[in-house]
């Protein structure tokens, strides 16, 4: 029985009160004295050269306080990319400026080409119409394929190519996964398409610029989920600010999904502007600009080779992926599809020779970058579609191909240089039969059928790499970051504690669950504690939020800092009582001498440390405030079960998703009702991709999902009531609380069970259906079955 | 988007071909066209406000003849710019033959469109295009047919005739 309030506890999430009652304060929410507005006049081709652009028809509207242009950035760096990837020859990357302004060429439609600042949204709005600009289109580079042809339009005239990078992992392996695959029994091949996603988190993004002459400080209030990160990458790379004179504050900030982590170039823009014009400059961007401003997510086209011997054992797995960039490199970009996928390939299996091959193409469209999952759904989307085809084409039961190919004693160093440090994969499998009910699925295909209806189950292993990122290790792999996190623990004189993270909060309910961990370590209520976060003048630097990492990397730096404030506390308790240090303990918030009745509050002992009267002034600084960094010594590797149940309407190729079962191993668990809640979502955005979600770019790089009408999110309606569980827990070995992450897991784990799902039902209709593309929309669904009766005659 | 049909308009050939190169005609059969001026030679010059979907704008934009072989064949191309709204471009291959009822008018129209057209519009932007295409040839048609018509177009039963009778009354 978890304690009111401490680790275990599904305690309600403080922060929902002022969320739910209207009373959060989001950047949008800033309004600074003397704000400007500013609005972005973005390319509406996907490349073309720019003639000229005539600024004198608009400055002269009413209102406006200038037009900005590239001109006007001369000297400053250009956005910058966070990754170097190096290729299979040696050679590192094409990496192209990304200009804050479009100089010379616009390269997708949405690319900012100028800037109208004025006293109101309305005039800025207005005086961009008057602003003239002569663009020559050319043709575009849209589809990644024709993109990396000899001819293909150029997105950068500056690189030789379109080609980014071309990735191999592990090179030394290439030749040993071919033989290997020559010499197979069985090989199973699949191509398939990883669907371009668009993140849309409730809150669109906004900047607020503000310049203070007098200090020649600067403020940006920007949605992000790491503004130390946006304050490094901006200061340092793109307006030479140092960072004393540069505070970034990322208040509440409503879901981020990944695309509220790379630096854009609006922030610069209004950092920069709000000192040229000594006026605060803010931007919001509606939806429609964040269609074709945010980064997207996804866009892989693979084609995978999965090896097995004659008894069904993995032998080698190749595969070979085009990742799409997008025209420029957004902060994370080029990570996404080799370190963050590559690395993931092994999946639960002990596949022992795997070969990944990724190139990475630069295209006229937005920038593509880390969104839910990051490189790891696009891993394991491949792994558990060919591990089911394979098991298909094989004759056997998707359950045993897997159980037999599982990995059971860890550690597991994979072939793929990662080494899981816990885990137990029949158990998540078990958890998830049982749940799933599977054994009573023959039963519920007959009634379907009965009812002319296909029924259909799908199952999905998955694996991750989260607590992103032991620092020399990420190093090694082209990080221009460290992937710490950090913690100031202030306990105040009356015994409250401010917890200051580096951790960001936009949805995961860390106001909550990092309380919830003070409170256990030191036995005051939670009301006691306060985390602070999303203000680099507040907060030490930190990392920020992404890759599944708060808890297991802030929150053991926040462990690691409360330590130390116990440690010291204890020195101040021992002097109080009179007592050896080594004799106190703490429990429930009072300190004891052991084996003795005698006792001092944590109160008394905070008041001590700030009114030093009666203190040992000559061994114990006064105060108590510790900070800590930490460093993981590896990733965390969350792991589960997925098991996903359809009907389709094989007149109309209507799929239903009927019931969804997540057997999750996040270690332990700090919030068990919040850990449900990250699954509840993340599986919806999976199903989202897997049933409707897409990012449709014309063959002239025009963007023609640009809104609601014609992206479709799933709605609680699409999705089933979910059941989700946590108690496989087999805890991380190496950090202190023994967690592994749960932000991410849904989404990973979901699309490929809902795809094998649907495939499985096809199949018991008779339909020999190999594989349909995400998203599984109707007319998809229907023309596979068309195809396959068509076949079959 | 592409899209093709043809006519057959009750008139000679050189009247068609006439009309064709009419501002003043073209001006009464592009929907929404409020201006249009210039010659075939030079271009003409359009102001034309449409509304696709829910994005309303004012296109201005040019049209260019090409390709000209009276009385038989003409490219007409043009672009036009929405402001925030985006941009329109397209062609038509319009010919012209003779037949036994007059002349018959054969168009392949392609059309683009880009920017916040594209974005929100994409779904209806082909029905749209359809659309207009079918109103200004239908209303080509009624403009060229019109001298055949009595002279008390306000009391005619179709109400685009009786328009067109205005404006060749007016010009």
């Amino acid at each position: 029985m978890p304690k009111d309030g401490g680790i275990g506890d599904s305690t309600r999430r403080r922060e929902d009160i002022r969320f739910l009652t209207g009373a959060g304060r989001y950047s949008d929410d800033i309004n600074v004295h003397g704000q400007t507005y500013a609005h972005f006049v973005r390319s509406d081709v996907a490349h073309g050269r720019i003639r000229s652009i005539d600024v004198a028809g608009a400055e002269a509207m009413p209102g406006v306080l200038k037009v900005f242009t590239s001109k006007d950035f001369e000297g400053a760096g250009g956005v910058p990319c966070g990754w170097l990837i190096t290729s299979r020859d040696g050679t590192p990357m094409q990496e192209p400026k990304h200009p804050i302004l479009a100089e010379g060429k616009v390269r997708h439609v949405g690319d900012p080409i100028a800037v109208v600042v004025a006293e109101t949204k309305a005039q800025a709005r207005d005086a961009a119409d008057a602003l003239e600009i002569d663009i020559e289109m050319l043709d575009a580079a849209c589809d990644m394929k024709a993109a990396l042809e000899d001819g293909a339009p150029r997105v950068h005239d500056d690189l030789s190519s379109n080609l980014c990078y071309d990735w191999g992992f592990v090179e030394d392996n290439r030749e040993a996964v071919d033989e290997a695959i020559k010499a197979a029994a069985h090989v199973t091949t699949l191509e398939l398409v990883n669907n371009r996603l668009v993140a849309n988190p409730m809150e669109p993004r906004v900047a607020i610029g503000e310049y203070n002459p007098a200090t020649d400080e600067h403020t940006l209030y920007t949605t992000s989920q790491n503004p130390h990160v946006i304050r490094l990458l901006m200061g340092a790379f793109v307006l030479n600010i140092p960072e004393h004179k540069l505070r970034v504050v990322a208040p509440d900030v409503g879901g981020g999904f990944g695309t509220k982590i790379f630096h854009y170039a609006e922030e610069a823009f209004v950092t920069f502007a709000a000192k040229a014009l000594r006026r605060p400059v803010k931007w919001t961007s509606s939806r429609s600009e964040a269609f074709m401003s945010d980064a997207h997510g996804r866009d892989h086209v693979t084609k995978i080779e999965l090896a097995l011997d004659a008894d069904n054992n993995f032998t080698a797995l190749r595969t070979t992926t085009l990742a799409n960039m997008g025209a420029y490199l957004s902060t994370f970009a080029p990570s996404v599809p080799t370190w963050l996928h590559g690395t993931l390939m092994a999946g639960n299996y002990k596949t022992p020779l795997i070969y990944v091959n990724v190139k990475a193409v630069f295209t006229n469209t937005v920038p593509v970058d880390a969104y839910r999952g990051a490189g790891r759904p696009e891993a394991t989307f491949q792994l558990e579609r060919v591990v089911d085809k394979a098991a298909r084409e094989l004759g056997v039961s998707p359950v045993e191909l897997r159980r037999q190919n599982f990995i059971t004693a860890f550690p597991y160093a994979t072939p793929v240089a990662v080494e899981y440090d816990t885990g137990n994969y029949h158990a998540t499998m078990d958890k998830l039969l049982e749940l799933s009910d599977y054994s009573g699925f023959e039963t519920r295909a007959t009634d379907s059928k009965s009812r002319g209806k296909l029924r259909g189950f799908g199952i999905a292993h998955y694996i991750e790499a989260c607590g992103i990122a032991p620092s020399n290790l990420v190093g090694q792999l082209g990080a221009r970051a460290g992937l710490y996190e950090s913690a100031t623990v202030r306990v105040n004189a009356t015994g409250s504690i401010s917890v200051m993270t580096g951790s960001h909060s936009h949805g995961q309910g860390h106001e909550t669950t990092f309380a919830q961990v003070i409170s256990e370590m030191i036995g005051i209520d939670a009301s006691q504690v306060d985390i602070v976060h999303g203000d680099t003048a507040r907060t030490p630097m930190g990392m920020g939020t992404y890759g599944s990492r708060s808890i297991a990397v802030g929150g053991s730096a926040m462990v690691r800092a409360a330590e130390k404030v116990i440690a010291k506390a204890k020195r101040i308790a021992a002097h109080l009582m009179e007592a050896s240090e080594g004799d106190i303990e703490l429990k429930d918030g009072q300190f004891t001498i052991a084996g003795t009745d005698k006792s001092v509050a944590w109160g008394d002992v905070t008041l001590a440390a700030y009114v030093p009267h009666n203190y040992p002034l000559e061994e114990i600084e006064p105060g108590l405030e510790e900070t800590a960094f930490y460093d993981p010594a590896n990733f965390t590797y969350p792991s589960g079960g997925y098991g996903c149940e359809v009907e389709v309407d094989p007149e109309t190729g209507h799929v239903k998703v009927l019931a969804f079962t997540a057997a999750d191993d996040f270690g332990n668990v700090i919030n068990p009702m919040i850990v449900d809640g990250q699954v509840h979502g993340g599986v919806a955005q999976g199903i989202g991709q897997a049933m409707m979600e897409n990012c449709a770019y014309d063959a002239e790089g025009q963007l023609i999902s640009a809104s609601y009408m014609d992206y479709a999110m799933p709605r609680a309606g699409d999705v089933p009531m979910f059941t989700v569980d946590a108690s496989c827990a087999t805890p991380c070995t190496h950090n202190p609380l023994g967690v592994k992450g749960c932000g991410e897991a849904g989404a990973i784990g979901s699309p490929p069970a809902v795809v094998n799902a649907v495939i499985d039902a096809l199949q018991r209709g008779g339909y020999d259906v190999g594989h349909i593309d995400m998203p599984l929309i109707p007319s998809r669904v229907w023309q596979a079955i068309q195809d396959a009766t068509a076949a079959k005659r | 988007m592409e899209l093709s049909g043809r006519r057959t308009i009750e008139a000679p050939r050189e009247e068609v071909w006439a009309a064709i190169l009419d501002p003043a005609v073209l001006k009464r059969c592009v929907p929404g066209c409020t201006e249009m001026t210039g010659n075939p030679d030079d271009g003409f010059e359009a102001t034309v406000v449409q509304k696709v979907g829910p994005v309303k704008a004012t296109f201005k934009g040019n049209i260019v003849l090409a390709e000209m072989q009276a009385p038989e064949r003409v490219r007409i191309t043009g672009e036009g710019k929405g402001g925030a709204a985006g941009f329109a471009k397209g062609g038509a291959d319009v010919t012209l033959s003779e037949d036994a009822n007059g002349t018959v008018l054969e168009y392949d129209v392609e059309a683009k469109v880009g920017g916040k057209l594209a974005q929100l519009g994409g779904r209806v932007i082909d029905g749209f295009a359809k659309k207009m295409a079918d109103q200004f040839f239908t209303n080509f048609k009624n403009v060229v047919e019109g001298p055949a018509e009595d002279d008390a177009p306000a009391e005619a039963p179709e109400a685009k005739k009786g328009w067109f009778g205005r404006g060749k009354a007016a010009s």
